[in-house]
């Protein structure tokens, strides 16, 4: 199992945001699912141990994720937030310095070209760039320390349709290139049939269902 | 003292232009003429006393008072800042005792309450403007690039390299002003201790070459201060674990008075 989350509950601001909440997330194509503010972005912070639960427990293959070094599995398991955050300067500085603190070899071409975008944005401005390509160059980004599991947060929800399925195809051009489990976070059912195996469905904080995508989402 | 009620004279012009043009700044004004009459007299008596007893325990003892006043002082300014007494307490500390042993150990100074005195409360009266003037943007700072504080976070990077643009924004934004009035000096204000030694009767290049001392002085002051402050204060936005605390973005009431001027000498 990739994550196991065992009736985890956390509060933020004194309300509750997730409730006993128990969700299995399997090795390949995840897709966490439910409305507007419903926990899912919280939820996908507790699998990179951006916070940790108030209670309850998260595990990553097995292993308590409260006993594993943060840094370590957040190079292993890399989140892209829902909200393009790049640091000033350019693109390459953006992926040099991700790599740098993964401890690989930046290798900016290479970046670029799985995150779908051409050479020449190497040396762009980051503060000059749509927000699709924000969003292309974080999950380039996100790629710098080769990860072996991503997590995506609404990552096309800014996108028109056209951009949106190119970021899709990336997504599951990864997973069968590289071998990365994926977990992504949508509000939208129809990009979960078509970039998940086994979804987890929430609502107000609670699980509402979660199996196959023939099952949940029936 | 009839000089001191003379020169009220122009307290009343300022009463008078804030009544007139509804500034509301009338009981703030009295306040800070009050507040300022009483503090000083005071601080006359301490210094007299500190001068006839001529031992430098008495001066430790007021300069440790000026800190931890001049820290709960900063703090107010530093409100989006969890717990920044200790980190503002440190500051001033630290940047007080590397300024004055530095001073003394080159001779700048003898080791005496008369010359300890005004220049340890100097020092600590703009190291506590400068490190008040650091976290409060340190604050604003980690509120608005809270997203990409732990977006850097989720690449695995520590929490020192995640704060480091917010840190490094802070330490500049509290020492510049120092650095910008030092530039000007001379050419478009005075300072304050220059124009003290004037009216006191003083020869001119004796009072140049006294303030030159002092602003050197406190330029080292301000910047051991504001990086003191903010090398500590920003841990104390992340837990152990690497992970943004969540501060509820709770802006203090004062945020944005963040930017006053300088206390320089
Ligand atoms: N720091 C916080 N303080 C108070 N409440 C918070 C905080 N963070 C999130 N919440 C609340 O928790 C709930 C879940 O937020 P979350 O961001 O996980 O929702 P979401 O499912 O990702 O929504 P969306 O699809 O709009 O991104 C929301 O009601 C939100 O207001
Ligand atoms: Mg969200």
């Amino acid at each position: 199992m990739l994550f196991e989350l065992e009736r985890v509950s956390l509060r933020r601001g004194g309300k509750p945001v997730l409730t006993d909440l128990s969700v299995r997330l399997p090795d390949g194509l995840n897709a966490i699912v439910g409305p507007s503010g419903s926990g899912k972005s919280t939820l996908l912070r507790l699998l990179d141990r951006l916070s940790d639960p108030d209670s309850g427990t998260v595990r990553y293959r097995g292993t308590d994720a409260r006993e594993l070094d943060p840094l370590r599995l957040r190079r292993e398991v890399a989140l892209v937030p829902q909200l393009p955050a790049l640091l000033d300067g350019t693109v390459a500085g953006n992926l040099r310095f991700a790599a740098e603190i993964g401890g690989r070899e930046p290798d900016v071409a290479h970046l670029l070209e799985v995150g779908g975008l051409d050479a020449s944005f190497a040396t762009r401005d980051v503060a000059r760039l749509s927000v699709g390509e924000q969003q292309r160059v974080m999950i380039a980004r996100a790629l710098a320390s080769e990860p072996r599991v991503l997590l995506l947060d609404e990552p096309t929800s800014a996108l028109d349709e056209r951009a949106r399925d190119s970021i899709e195809a990336t997504i599951l051009d990864l997973h069968h290139r590289i071998g990365a489990s994926i977990v992504v976070v949508t509000h939208d059912i129809a990009q979960a049939s078509r970039l998940a195996d086994w979804v987890a469905k929430i609502e107000r904080g609670r699980l509402v269902g979660q199996g196959t995508i023939a099952e949940v989402l029936a | 003292m009839g000089e001191v009620a003379a020169a009220l004279a122009l307290v009343a012009v300022a009463v008078g232009i804030s009544r007139w043009r509804g500034a509301g700044l009338e009981s703030d004004i009295v306040i800070a003429v009050v507040r300022s009459f009483v503090q000083l007299t005071a601080i006359g008596f301490v210094i007299t006393a500190i001068f006839d007893q001529d031992t430098l325990l008495l001066v430790v003892v007021l300069l440790s008072v000026m800190v931890v006043f001049g820290a709960f002082t900063a703090r107010t300014r530093a409100r989006e800042v969890p717990d920044a007494l200790r980190p503002l307490i440190i500051a001033l500390a630290l940047s007080a005792v590397a300024t004055l042993g530095l001073v003394l150990a080159l001779g700048i100074f003898p080791a005496t309450p008369r010359y300890l005195v005004p220049v340890g409360g100097m020092v600590i009266g703009n190291a506590m403007t400068a490190s008040a003037v650091a976290l409060n943007r340190l604050g604003d700072e980690m509120h608005s690039d809270a997203a990409r504080v732990e977006a850097t976070l989720a690449l695995g990077a520590t929490s020192r390299v995640a704060a480091a643009p917010s840190v490094r924004r802070a330490l500049r934004s509290g020492t510049i002003t120092l650095v910008d009035s030092t530039k000007t000096t001379g050419l478009i204000f005075f300072p304050g201790t220059m124009v003290g030694m004037l009216l006191a009767g003083a020869d001119p290049t004796d009072a140049v070459r006294l303030q030159l001392i002092l602003l050197y002085v406190l330029l080292g002051a301000v910047a051991i201060s504001a990086l003191t402050a903010t090398s500590l204060a920003y841990r104390n936005f992340f837990t152990p674990a690497h992970q943004l605390r969540d501060t509820g973005g709770a802006s203090g009431p004062d945020s944005a008075n963040g930017q006053a001027g300088g206390a320089i000498g």
